[in-house]
């Protein structure tokens, strides 16, 4: 049976992330239909995140569904001490579905416990944000013609970065092999690795940033090294443009190998990457419309019909 | 040498045994001794053999529910629990951690759901040999020594 809410990517199977990827396709060929003409969809964003919200409401707004809902809790009833339940179980009173993004952790598992209708978890604190992982793995799928047995070099903040730990968890059904690049303050958390070797998925670790991670590679994905993460500012000094890509750094790298980033970018890849064929983090965001298209219309047991 | 009680004998109920004197309390509060009225007998920093020291706690017509003594063994895992009738342990019984804990414990993590919401902590036991939990909702893992009841 297909999960009733998408909370966490590991709420997906294998099967279930297929069929989502096959159907972003369909909606990124046709990605304007009525499918959604009479459903309204709520988005609860209790913490601003202006990106997310916006791909959310294309993704209705496309499919002629009505949005509903606020773009930051200071002008919602949680500023009066409302409870999480009770807004929920309001707008579940209204919506046919609920997209919530909030600030604590957790709280999108509770919300799908507690709603009668599907919760699309938009990002819960620092721990699930599933539709990210949903539009890498459709980027991904659609520029390699594939997920299996994929090399995935992965730059940057490897230790708190939650878009690469949920990458790492939804690439895993796909037989990938990853090369792990970041400083030694934030290395790959030692559950990762565990979890890779229980699923007999092979990784090397690389402190520099070394030609080898770049030229095996079919996706390099790139990530934020953000300062206030270092305990030791020395140590941030040291390495925060050692994790920088230019342009002249993809010169001996595959012909397929795209650079993705989950965005907001700020150094870690430099401009003049942009004007290369290879740069693909502009279409990732975009793919995110068709992503979140065919999570909505999935929970919403909408078939898309040519 | 003539063998002397500690603590008074039990007629019917139920025995805490082995119990290590700095969880004594800990246990009294998980089992909510506080809130029944059943007469009970708490011995703490008493001579063991098998320990060096230990708490013993006695209660008086009370048999535990399963669910209710696995709690133990969030902290203390190696304590006996003995069922008495009659002044005899007609049952001695073995806690063992079960897969899912909801309510006794408080998640570490302060922006987790758990903490700002009114409703009830539940935690998978991921590793029933070392005692470690992760919290349902926000995912944190929390090993033996840092467990905090509500």
């Amino acid at each position: 049976m297909k999960p009733k809410s998408l909370v966490d990517i590991n709420d997906y199977n294998k099967d279930d992330i297929v069929r989502i990827l096959e159907s972003a396709a369909r909606f990124k060929a046709n990605p304007n239909s009525d499918l959604l003409q009479g459903k309204v969809c709520a988005t609860l964003f209790f913490e601003p995140s202006t990106r997310t919200r916006l791909s959310f409401e294309t993704a209705i707004n496309r499919l002629r569904g009505r949005v509903i809902g606020f773009s930051d809790a200071g002008t919602t009833s949680s500023t009066k001490g409302e409870s999480l339940k009770d807004t929920i179980m309001m707008v579940s009173n209204y919506a046919d579905l609920i997209i919530m993004r909030h600030y604590l952790e957790g709280s999108a598992r509770y919300a799908s416990e507690i709603s009668p209708v599907p919760i699309i978890n938009a990002g819960d604190g620092s721990n699930q944000h599933p539709t990210q992982t949903l539009l890498d793995l459709f980027t991904i799928y659609e520029t390699q013609g594939t997920l299996e047995n994929l090399t995935i070099t992965i730059v940057g903040d490897l230790k708190y970065g939650r878009a690469v730990h949920s990458l790492i968890q939804g690439i895993s059904h796909f037989h990938p092999t990853f090369n792990f690049v970041a400083p030694e303050e934030l290395h790959i958390p030692d559950k990762y690795k565990i979890f890779c070797d229980s699923k007999q998925i092979r990784y090397r670790e690389f402190v520099d940033f070394a030609p080898e991670s770049i030229e095996t590679a079919d996706i390099l994905y790139m990530t934020r090294v953000q300062k206030e993460r270092f305990t030791d500012l020395m140590e941030y000094e040291k390495v925060k443009n050692a994790y920088v890509l230019n342009n002249e750094m993809l010169n001996n790298s595959k012909s397929n190998l795209r650079v993705l980033h989950p965005l907001p970018r700020v150094k870690e890849i430099d401009q003049d990457v942009d004007d290369n064929p290879k740069a693909y983090y502009f279409q990732q965001a975009k793919n995110g419309i068709y992503a979140r298209q065919a999570v909505i219309c999935d929970l919403l047991n909408m078939e898309y019909h040519e | 040498m003539r063998k002397e009680l500690q603590v008074a004998a039990l007629e019917n109920g139920t025995a805490i045994d082995h119990i290590p004197t700095e969880e004594l309390f800990k246990v009294v509060s998980l089992l909510q001794l506080q809130k029944i009225d059943h007469r009970i007998t708490i011995g703490n920093n008493l001579r063991s053999r098998k320990m060096g020291k230990k708490g013993i706690i006695k209660i008086a017509d009370k048999f535990f529910r399963e669910d209710e003594i696995n709690r133990i063994a969030l902290i203390a895992p190696s304590v006996s629990l003995n069922i008495i009738k009659d002044y005899e342990v007609v049952e001695k019984k073995e806690i063992t951690l079960p897969d899912e804990i909801v309510e006794i414990v408080k998640c570490n993590n302060p922006k987790c759901i758990t903490n700002n919401e009114p409703m009830k902590t539940r935690f998978h036991v991921i590793d029933k040999e070392k005692v470690i939990l992760q919290c349902h909702y926000c995912e944190l893992k929390i090993n033996k020594d840092e467990i905090e009841l509500k």
